[in-house]
């Protein structure tokens, strides 16, 4: 029974992962660019939802709505600014000018709310805590649900968005092939800024989860992103949305079942699945639609 | 090169020349310039540990370099090479070796690790290869701090050391960083002078070209990353034997990286003498700032985002580019046969 309570509760820690990895995921598929500072912007969402909570009384899922519409426009300025002159050098510029940018996020952030660990469990209230006891040795946590579900919706909404909207046909035209979708009358620039919005914003969302399960500190930001980044991979780079949710949710029980042979194990476990998928001949488990190049 | 005029192909016959009039005397020079820092304990012994940690630098940023500049590959994770050079040297100080000759079985140990590793990551480039190396560097440090010989993760010295007295340790120290340097930009400059070595460059410069056209890519990468990863395992073993303490959660900092494209990017990314500018320059920037905590990494992340945009060539490239002026024999140059040759009336 424990070692099925160990896969509830990777499953469930997978939806977490999978909401961190969801912009990480949108990006690579549409710019074939990973951007380093995600983990970072996440993070910064959580300390911006944190601020908000220090003068307004108030639960963090409310404290998140104001947060989201900052988050898209930092997200539509990083691109505009930053990732649009990368993306004109090639493949490397982008990698370092978004390392840049995350210790530069960092180091702010640490300038400005000191390095101490800070949580909004507390703030959360009883659904950070309380849980459904299934048998003596299952239970299922709120938090752990709600996280799973929101993943789910968050991912469904933006499939229906990119396959019903407007805008989001032309993500998918863009992404398939950037110098035909201008011949249309795309403007690939502005497709890209929009996607990086939405991406960033999802991250802070994520944050915020991140925030209320466990605690953070300026310094978070990298050790998200890399299991953000596995999650991406191991569903498959360049795949569907879908591949990098299933990704998340293969991580979340690799991680916890780690934990579950020695309580030091979870995180090394984790990277073990991540670059044993990396051997396999497609790198990537659910590599279906279109190889990486 | 560009300064030949294109009729000049319809001209006399051009000869194929490396060295230039201004190579040979830098060439010469930078020779010489090693030589002399050779010296420099027994004229100034104050800045011996100063210089070790400059010499250490450059170790990093060159061989950083070669992996990103001539490789295409931004590794995130040349830390897992720094940790590995430094608690080899730990270890098999505990197996009663000598600390220095220690130090340079551990670098050559890291660059032998590196062979199984690049096949595992010389399959991707751009971010699947940043992370991969990445994720290789954080599972070696938990890996590290699991093993209790080890310190595990509060960290170990090397007390070994200590049967040496400070001040000849400090200069043996600095004398074994200096010919590790030396044996590895000599290596490096070898490489790019040898036939792999324009295969590398053409590499660098556009990778589906040159492999339409017969270069074996993945060799060339591998000895890259090969060079790379002795270079970072000797910056390792080299830190360790500088500071004498070292824990996994520093030695196998991400912040490494940091300073690595901090310094690549300013000096210049894929040139030879740009990394070496950017050690120096990350060198003085420590001096001054160093001890002011989070401005002086938020001043390294910004310097670094603003050379990629603004001048991606660093310091070095950029008056390359500039002056046309190529101060390290690397390439070919076409140069006319001088004197003309005389014509004969008969």
């Amino acid at each position: 029974m424990t070692w099925v309570n160990a896969v509830v509760q990777g499953i469930m820690l997978g939806g977490f992962y999978a909401l961190i990895a969801c912009g990480l995921s949108l990006m690579f598929g549409l710019m074939r660019i990973i951007n380093l500072a995600h983990g970072d912007l996440a993070v910064l969402g959580a300390y911006l939802t944190y601020l908000l909570l220090e003068h307004w009384n108030t639960s963090p899922f409310l404290a998140i709505l104001p947060v989201i519409p900052v988050m898209l426009l930092i997200g539509y300025v990083l691109q505009r600014v930053l990732l649009e002159r990368s993306l004109r050098s090639g493949l490397l510029v982008p990698l370092l000018t978004t390392f840049g940018l995350s210790i530069v996020i960092q180091n702010l952030l640490d300038q400005g709310f000191s390095v101490d660990d800070r949580s909004l469990g507390a703030q959360a209230g009883s659904i950070a805590t309380s849980s459904w006891q299934i048998t003596s040795q299952l239970s299922i946590p709120a938090i752990g649900v709600l996280t799973l579900g929101l993943a789910i919706v968050i991912y469904g909404g933006l499939q229906i968005f990119l396959s019903k909207t407007r805008s989001g046909r032309q993500m998918r035209a863009t992404a398939a092939d950037p110098d035909t979708a201008e011949l249309v009358g795309i403007n690939s620039r502005a497709v890209y800024a929009r996607a990086t919005a939405i991406a960033v914003a999802i991250a802070a969302i994520g944050g915020v989860f991140l925030a209320i399960r466990s605690s953070f500190s300026p310094y978070t930001g990298p050790t998200y992103l890399i299991f953000a980044f596995e999650a991406v991979v191991i569903g498959g780079l360049g795949s569907s949305l879908w591949a990098t949710l299933a990704g998340g949710i293969v991580l979340g029980i690799a991680q916890t079942i780690g934990g579950q042979i020695n309580t030091e194990y979870p995180v090394l476990a984790g990277h073990i699945v991540f670059l044993a998928v990396l051997l396999t001949p497609r790198g990537g488990l659910l590599n279906l639609r279109r190889s990486t190049a | 090169m560009s300064e030949q005029p294109l009729r000049g192909f319809r001209g006399a016959p051009r000869l194929i020349t490396r060295w230039t009039r201004l190579s040979a005397g830098f060439t010469a020079g930078f020779g010489g310039l090693i030589v002399a820092l050779a010296f420099v304990p027994a004229l100034s012994a104050g800045v011996v540990q100063d210089m070790t940690g400059l010499l250490i630098l450059v170790l990093m940023a060159v061989t950083w370099n070669a992996l990103a500049g001539y490789g295409g590959l931004v590794s995130i994770g040349q830390q897992a090479y720094i940790g590995l050079g430094a608690y080899a040297t730990v270890w098999l100080c505990n197996h009663s070796v000598n600390p220095f000759l220690a130090m340079v079985v551990a670098t050559m140990f890291c660059g032998a690790v590196s062979i199984p590793l690049s096949f595992l990551l010389l399959r991707f480039r751009g971010p699947q290869f940043a992370i991969g190396t990445w994720v290789v560097a954080e599972a070696l440090a938990i890996w590290v701090s699991f093993d209790s010989a080890l310190g595990a993760g509060t960290g170990t010295s090397l007390s070994q050391i200590d049967s040496y007295a400070p001040t000849s340790r400090e200069h043996y120290i600095y004398w074994l960083t200096l010919g590790l340097t030396a044996v590895l930009l000599g290596s490096l400059f070898l490489l790019l002078r040898s036939r792999l070595g324009s295969s590398l460059q053409a590499i660098r410069d556009d990778e589906e070209a040159a492999a339409s056209v017969g270069v074996r890519v993945v060799a060339g990468k591998r000895i890259l990353f090969l060079l790379a990863a002795t270079g970072a395992g000797a910056a390792g073993a080299m830190t360790l034997a500088n500071t004498l303490f070292i824990a996994p959660s520093s030695i196998f900092s991400v912040n490494y990286t940091a300073l690595m494209i901090f310094m690549v990017l300013v000096g210049g990314l894929g040139t030879f003498e740009g990394p070496i500018i950017g050690a120096i320059v990350l060198y003085i920037v420590q001096k001054e700032f160093g001890n002011d905590g989070v401005w002086y990494f938020v001043g390294l992340g910004g310097a670094a985002i603003l050379f990629a945009m603004l001048l991606p060539r660093g310091l070095w490239g950029t008056l390359e580019e500039r002056t046309g002026l190529r101060f390290m024999p690397l390439g070919y140059r076409l140069r006319r046969p001088s004197p003309p040759p005389a014509e004969d009336p008969v």
